[in-house]
């Protein structure tokens, strides 16, 4: 009898502890303050109006798309600092298909996912092989794609800008998987019983949400569950924290490693998809710094720079940061030139957290 | 005794000019522990990495239950039943002990048509191994790092156990504790025994050898010196054979003449 009573304390402890060395704790802790911040100095603005908030979302949504799988990699101990290139890139190869050599926008999609995949493939074979770290190979990728993008187009368009996607696109089988918004109906709704400002001419302030939100969530989700209820998690969080023990064991580490780098560059031809989809256009300086993003809100999440530990969902709070610190920036009329410098710190700031959470975690007997 | 389960039979083994192990001969039977004690460069790790399968050897056979064999790899030695434990003990630290116990070969359950990694069977699976073995886990979700060595050290031979091994191979398990750790470690080593698996015991340490060992081979350098049953030796004759029991009357004879001249 007692000794029961004694396991039950020992359990709800141990559950409050293991709920303190979340990783994502920090981020989550992150968000609630940035929102209360900009609650109080933004609060009237419209940044939290239905249109305020599409907007912070869709800005967090780009970033978080890139963030989920970089988040992977990255508890994988490797980086990937050719995302943001690859966005140019894929760009390119969907626009100047379809432009210049009068590809069905479909195909043009279909070929950028394949070529990127195919690169980012290259990328984690040139990563295992070598033994180099991803830091320098991709590195080498970040510089060696941007350079292509715009030999190429340039080549080709003899511009760096290529445009006149929509017309291609609006009847295309695939433009609304990556353009326009969903739940339509549901916005329309929430407009009549009054949850949803109404404009001036008494349609709704938002007509819905934008795809590529539903992107970002259904990513996320995705990406969690790989970590956390898949094998291939498993082997994740064994590559980045252990390499060597892992392949004792028979974990297949640099295949794990290599579908990883396939990740990343797919999220990128996605993101990329999304945006000359919305936009109408590619230019080939698109995504610069993007991938500089992406581990500044995978580290704001809580995920080691070191590997082996880390969260999918922590990379959706530091996308959500980023978004929200933003727009609300904008929407409160501070120079937007502080941006980088509060993002910045704020990563900093994070990577301090995270050790302490870390060590936390590994003295929590 | 028993069949033996694995034997070396005359094994060479040479690196280039360095003969690392000559003509040695080695059993182990279901059900004993067997330890190899030998000093430094003796070719200890050697004729463990021979028998995991990490060497091949370059005369002489390896026999499993009889057949002589090859082996062309060391999954392919696990998968005759030889498990080895090495220093490092193949453990994540930041990973929890119930991945670290499943880790490369997960528990999947079908959900329609996913299937996915069963953490509740893994966690309970854990737990109730480890606790088995007399280790009670706080928490199976708790990190490996915030597991002492000797409960690594458990965890990770717990896990070959319960993944079917006959033959344990642990390389100096014993060496990097303190006293209350390896007697934890030792318990274990009995228990395995007890289940009928076969222990091959690597160490320094004759005092951890001798009270969980049935029989002791020793080495030098390189070479088989003679193989003891428990009844046929004492603890003092076998840390003189094993420490060269000339050699430590010498020291001691040394080292009385240091003290003396220095008190002088
Ligand atoms: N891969 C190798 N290449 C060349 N020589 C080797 C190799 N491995 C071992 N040796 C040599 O073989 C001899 C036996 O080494 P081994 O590592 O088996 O000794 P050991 O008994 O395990 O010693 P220790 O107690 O220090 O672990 C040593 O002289 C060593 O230098
Ligand atoms: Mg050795």
């Amino acid at each position: 009898m007692a000794a029961e009573i004694r396991d039950e304390r020992v359990r709800s402890v141990s559950r409050l502890s293991r709920l303190l060395s979340r990783p994502e704790l920090g981020a989550a802790a992150g968000t609630v303050l940035v929102f209360v911040f900009f609650a109080i100095t933004a609060g009237n603005t419209g940044l939290f109006s239905a249109k305020g908030i599409i907007n912070f979302l869709e800005v967090s949504a780009q970033l978080g798309i890139l963030a989920a799988p970089v988040a992977l990699l990255m508890i994988a101990g490797e980086f990937d600092l050719s995302v943001g290139s690859m966005i140019g890139f894929a760009g390119i190869l969907i626009a100047i298909p379809s432009v210049f050599w009068g590809w069905p926008i479909w195909l043009s999609l279909l070929f950028s996912f394949a070529v990127c995949g195919g690169i980012g493939a290259l990328n984690g074979l040139a990563v295992v092989r070598t033994g180099l770290p991803s830091f320098i190979v991709t590195l080498g990728s970040l510089f060696m794609l941007r350079g292509l993008t715009l030999g190429l187009t340039r080549g080709i368009s003899g511009r760096t800008q290529v445009s006149g996607v929509h017309e291609l696109a609006l009847h295309d089988p695939l433009n609304s998987l990556f353009s326009g918004q969903v739940f339509s109906g549901l916005i329309a709704w929430l407009s009549d019983i009054g949850l949803v400002g109404k404009r001036a001419d008494g349609l709704p302030s938002i007509s819905g949400i934008p795809v590529s939100i539903v992107w970002w969530i259904v990513l996320t989700l995705v990406c969690t569950w790989l970590l956390t209820r898949s094998r291939f998690g498993n082997w994740i969080f064994a590559a980045g924290g252990e390499a060597n023990a892992a392949r004792n064991l028979g974990v297949p580490v640099a295949r794990t490693k290599i579908t990883l780098f396939v990740m990343t560059a797919m999220a990128a031809a996605l993101f990329a998809a999304i945006q000359v989809l919305v936009t109408g256009s590619a230019d080939t300086l698109r995504g610069t710094q993007k991938e500089f993003e992406a581990i500044i809100a995978v580290v704001i999440g809580g995920t080691l720079l070191t590997g082996g530990y880390g969260s999918a969902i922590g990379a959706m709070f530091g996308a959500l940061i980023f978004g929200v610190v933003q727009m609300g920036i904008f929407y409160t009329g501070i120079d937007t030139d502080w941006f980088k410098l509060f993002m910045g710190a704020m990563m900093v700031i994070a990577v301090l957290f995270n050790s302490y959470v870390r060590n936390r975690a590994m003295r929590s007997r | 005794m028993a069949e033996p389960y694995v034997e070396l039979k005359s094994v060479s083994k040479y690196f280039g000019s360095v003969v690392a192990l000559k003509d040695v001969s080695f059993d182990v039977c279901p059900g004993e522990v067997h330890c190899l004690l030998g000093d430094n460069g003796a070719g200890k790790s050697t004729l463990i990495k021979t028998l995991s399968g990490v060497y091949a050897p370059d005369e002489g056979e390896i026999r499993v239950q009889g057949k002589p064999t090859r082996f062309a790899s060391p999954a392919d030695t696990r998968n005759s039943g030889i498990a080895t434990v090495y220093q490092d003990l193949a453990l994540v630290p930041l990973m929890s002990v119930a991945r670290n116990f499943f880790l490369g070969r997960e528990p999947m359950r079908k959900f329609g048509p996913i299937s996915q990694f069963d953490a509740e069977f893994a966690n309970r699976t854990a737990y109730d191994e480890l606790a088995a073995m007399g280790i009670q886990l706080r928490d199976p979700e708790q990190p490996v790092g915030t597991l002492s060595g000797g409960e690594r050290q458990c965890l990770a031979i717990a896990r070959a156990v319960y993944f079917g091994a006959k033959v344990l191979i642990l390389d100096e398990p014993t060496s990097a504790l303190g006293v209350h750790q390896a007697s934890v470690v030792l318990k274990l080593i009995v228990q395995s025994k007890a289940r009928g698996i076969g222990v091959i015991f690597i160490s320094h340490n004759v005092h951890h050898a001798y009270v969980v060992g049935d029989r002791f081979t020793l080495l030098k350098r390189g070479r088989c010196t003679g193989t003891y049953a428990k009844s046929e030796i004492d603890r003092d004759q076998l840390l003189n054979l094993m420490a060269g029991g000339k050699e430590l009357v010498d020291l001691e004879q040394e080292l009385g003449k240091v003290a003396k001249n220095s008190s002088a």
